[in-house]
């Protein structure tokens, strides 16, 4: 396949944030994505702070891969899916655990995207890749502000395309965005990364 | 959430070390991630330049320390938190612990600002059984314990507690329980005359009484799990044998060496029994 994206197939884990209107684009992603992928995938998405049951069924509907929301202190597994509970900020742990927290909101949300982001742009440094969605406030900016710092991977969904965009923009209004990318596109490029990991390992 | 630099971890590890020695805290065993933002807010709010001059700071006013230990386990709660698990606790739990006593010990174990105090006051009192209490409410934190005895909150948080109320399905109004004076609510105070307020240190303290039920709802997520090991090993001694535990909805004690000294009554809750010794 010819390598469209020119992926450095260093990466070791994927963040994905979205609020509004992100609930379609994620469903879409996370069903086109083959049950193998690699690599953990945490998203991090808006949602009703008392409502703790149901979304993460409704996101594994679709989806190849199961999601789950993590327990405090659960160890990362390689190409887990884990979901930020509803009311807990959900972060990634030095030593590969995922730790919870029920701090202040931030950015008027908890689970914050930002949270997620920043922690895991800590842990993998310039190994991780964060993806962008669909949202109606600025959460999510400062987030993949740091995993650019760090010399990470970022992507927002195009704004064009976004239902609202106000995320998307926000992030691309304070720092330099590698990808702007439709929901298609964002699938292709997780596709050519796939077969890119696997290739890799089956190297000699 | 400001962009200034990140604490690094040796810095964070310098700092506790310097808390531990000086004023006998120890938050070696903190979960590093919430740890970590904590401080940063803390540079953030008094405008230290790095973790350097926190240390400074701490060093050379002793009545920051207080301030510094209210920033660090600043843990934000609700009444009524969860609605399902107190449904949990007024239709099971209690009554099964009523059972066979006439009498109920309760321990609240990093209690925060108190607002599962009330919950917990509120619900016995409309079970008419709050006399038949005897609560102990601790924290590590002698601000919050001051703001948990006084039960004075914002009025916006209690659209929150309001909302959680409706859906635990009490029998009255959380408004009952309480007055509104210029933006802030005051609780009734003779739901907690009976609670005892204490400091305690969950890390280094002992246990020190035993108790029925023991609530410790998201409180070690902020540790690791070394230090959640340790926790549970008090918490366990504070349990009567056949009393409950109850901890957050996502915490877990499936990696505590001790786990097999519990049964699960209520996995979506998180309540446990204690029936081992």
């Amino acid at each position: 396949m010819l390598s469209k994206y020119n992926i450095d197939p260093k990466y070791k884990a994927i963040v994905i944030g979205g609020s509004a209107g992100s609930f379609q684009p994620i469903t879409k992603i996370l069903s086109m994505i083959p049950a193998d992928f690699p690599l953990p995938m945490f998203l991090c998405l808006h949602r009703l702070k008392h409502v703790r049951t149901g979304f993460e069924e409704a996101l594994s509907i679709k989806s190849s891969k199961k999601i789950a929301e993590p327990l405090d202190k659960e160890l990362i597994k390689r190409g887990h899916v884990y979901l930020a509970p509803a009311n807990y900020h959900m972060a990634v742990e030095l030593g590969n655990s995922i730790s919870l927290s029920t701090e202040f909101l931030v950015n008027n949300s908890r689970p914050a995207i930002d949270i997620t982001f920043e922690s895991a742009s800590y842990n993998y440094r310039d190994k991780l890749i964060g993806i962008l969605l669909s949202g109606a406030n600025k959460d999510g900016a400062a987030g993949m502000k740091r995993i650019k710092e760090r010399n990470g991977l970022t992507i927002v969904q195009d704004p064009n395309e976004s239902m609202i965009n106000a995320m998307p923009n926000s992030a691309l209004a304070v720092t330099k965005i590698d990808h702007v990318l439709t929901v298609d596109q964002i699938i292709e490029f997780l596709l050519e990364l796939d077969k890119l990991l696997k290739n890799q390992t089956s190297l000699p | 959430m400001s962009l200034s630099l990140d604490p690094e971890i040796n810095e964070l590890k310098q700092l506790t070390h310097y808390v531990k020695e000086k004023y006998d805290y120890d938050f070696k065993e903190y979960a590093m991630s919430s740890f970590k933002r904590r401080i940063k807010r803390i540079l953030d709010l008094y405008k230290f330049k790095d973790v350097d001059e926190l240390i400074t700071a701490l060093d050379t006013r002793e009545e920051f320390f207080e301030e510094f230990i209210s920033e660090i386990t600043v843990n934000v709660t609700e009444m009524f938190r969860d609605p399902t698990f107190w449904k949990a606790l007024k239709e099971h739990i209690i009554p099964n612990i009523m059972l066979n006593h006439n009498k109920i010990s309760i321990w609240h174990a990093g209690c925060s600002s108190g607002e599962e105090v009330y919950s917990m006051c509120i619900m016995l009192k409309e079970m008419g059984m709050l006399d038949k209490a005897k609560i102990v409410a601790t924290d590590i934190d002698r601000g919050i314990i001051q703001k948990a005895k006084n039960g004075v909150y914002s009025a916006k948080s209690m659209d929150t507690n309001k909302k959680n109320y409706l859906r635990y399905e009490g029998k009255f109004a959380l408004e009952d329980y309480c007055r509104e004076v210029n933006n802030e609510v005051l609780m009734d105070k003779s739901l907690v005359e009976n609670v005892s307020f204490r400091k305690h240190d969950l890390v280094q303290g002992s246990s020190f009484s035993k108790f029925d039920l023991v609530l410790c709802r998201n409180v070690m997520i902020y540790f690791n799990q070394t230090l959640q090991n340790k926790v549970l090993h008090k918490l366990h001694d504070s349990l009567f044998k056949y009393g409950y535990l109850a901890i957050g909805s996502k915490e877990s004690l499936i990696w505590c060496d001790i786990a097999h000294k519990f049964v699960v009554v209520n996995n979506e809750e998180k309540i446990y029994k204690k029936i081992k010794d």
